[in-house]
């Protein structure tokens, strides 16, 4: 085994991934999704539910990024994306997406950004 | 990984050793409200300790976060007598900040870890980006090269950020154009990560160069 390096870890992350996701892999189910693809709840968790999924539930009443739901439920990116896959599914979350590349050449939204950073 | 939890205010310059503890959701403060419609992400890139985490902790309105990806690669060091080889899975940790940029829009900023052959391998990280901003130290600019031309060659536009500290050579921006190869449009400027106004200038350099660049698209 090598020595891990600095800012990266060999552990036990896959067989949680394994059984968060029920081993599916990510690649079919979460396209489209983005780092920054905000989430919003359309319903309160359930009893029943898988607890990841009554956790992202819970934690989304208002719009949190996936970037955030990795961060807060210490979880994998792509093992959200796959349990929010079955959550979109269902129609249980509303997935506001990010603005796409193209936007780098929409003036509009450059000074909008401009504006904000303004601010700080 | 140090995950230790601090009081450390965000706007303080948030070191890498200072990055918030997991915790199941959000500070009260730190919800963002039902309007915002949309966010926007910058990355920023450079090699060990150039200051990334302390750029993104300088700016953001909540305390750096972090998120983990697990990645998998060919094994380094396999038994070639087996023929076969070592899948070796890696667990690669970012941090993250955010800006609200008015009611409806947010932006997050990325800081890349220091282990630079995993940023690309991060599915999507610079797909939707705005740009990025090359965080570099003068006094090993090496690690600068590979990166530099591989956002080149996804198109990503960046500018270029000297992350002026105590004893590293001082470079006029021309000389670090030159050492760098960059052509003359890629803005290059010189910052310090621990203040928020000067992280907040890289920025705005950056969206300044976009702007332009969406003026004289035959540029990129
Ligand atoms: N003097 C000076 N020190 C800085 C500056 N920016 C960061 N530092 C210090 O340099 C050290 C490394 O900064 P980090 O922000 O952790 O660097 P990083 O790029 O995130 O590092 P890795 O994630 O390990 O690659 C910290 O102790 C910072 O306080 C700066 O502009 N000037
Ligand atoms: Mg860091």
């Amino acid at each position: 085994m090598r020595e891990p390096d600095e800012g990266v870890e060999e552990e036990g992350t896959p067989d949680r991934l394994y059984a968060v996701t029920g081993g599916r892999t990510q690649a079919s189910r979460d396209a489209g999704l983005d780092l920054v693809s905000l989430i919003v709840s359309r319903q309160e968790p359930r009893p029943g539910m898988p607890p990841e999924h009554a956790d992202i539930l819970r934690l989304c009443g208002n719009p949190t990024s996936i970037a955030e739901i990795s961060s807060y439920l210490a979880l994998p990116f792509s093992a959200v994306t796959v349990l929010l896959a079955d959550l979109v599914e269902r129609d249980q979350v509303e997935v506001r997406a990010p603005l796409p590349a193209a936007h780098r050449r929409n003036t509009t939204l450059i000074k909008e950004v401009m504006d904000g950073l303004g601010k700080l | 990984m140090d995950w230790e939890s601090s009081d450390t205010s965000a706007s303080d310059g948030v070191a890498s050793d200072t990055i918030a503890a997991p915790r199941r959701g959000p500070r009260k403060e730190d919800v963002l409200p039902a309007s915002v419609t949309a966010a926007v992400k910058i990355v920023i890139v450079g090699g060990f300790g150039v200051g990334k985490t302390t750029l993104v902790g300088s700016v953001s309105e909540i305390r750096p976060l972090r998120t983990e990806e697990t990645m998998t690669q060919a094994g380094v060091g396999v038994d070639d007598t087996l023929g076969v080889e070592e899948k070796v899975t890696t667990t690669v940790a970012m941090d993250f900040g955010r800006i609200s940029l008015n009611d409806r829009l947010v932006l997050y900023l990325f800081g890349t870890p220091g282990q630079q052959r995993f940023w690309f391998l991060w599915r999507g990280l610079f797909d939707g980006a705005l740009g990025a901003v090359v965080l570099v130290d003068t006094r090993r600019l090496e690690v600068s090269f590979d990166v530099i031309g591989q956002l080149e060659e996804r198109q990503v536009p960046f500018v270029v950020a000297n992350n002026a500290f105590p004893g590293a050579p001082r470079h006029a921006a021309e000389e670090l154009r030159a050492a760098l190869d960059l052509p003359q449009h890629v803005p290059i400027v010189d910052c310090d990560a621990r203040q928020r106004a000067s992280s907040r200038d890289v920025l705005m350099k950056l969206m300044h160069y976009l702007h332009d660049l969406a003026l004289t698209p035959e540029r990129l």
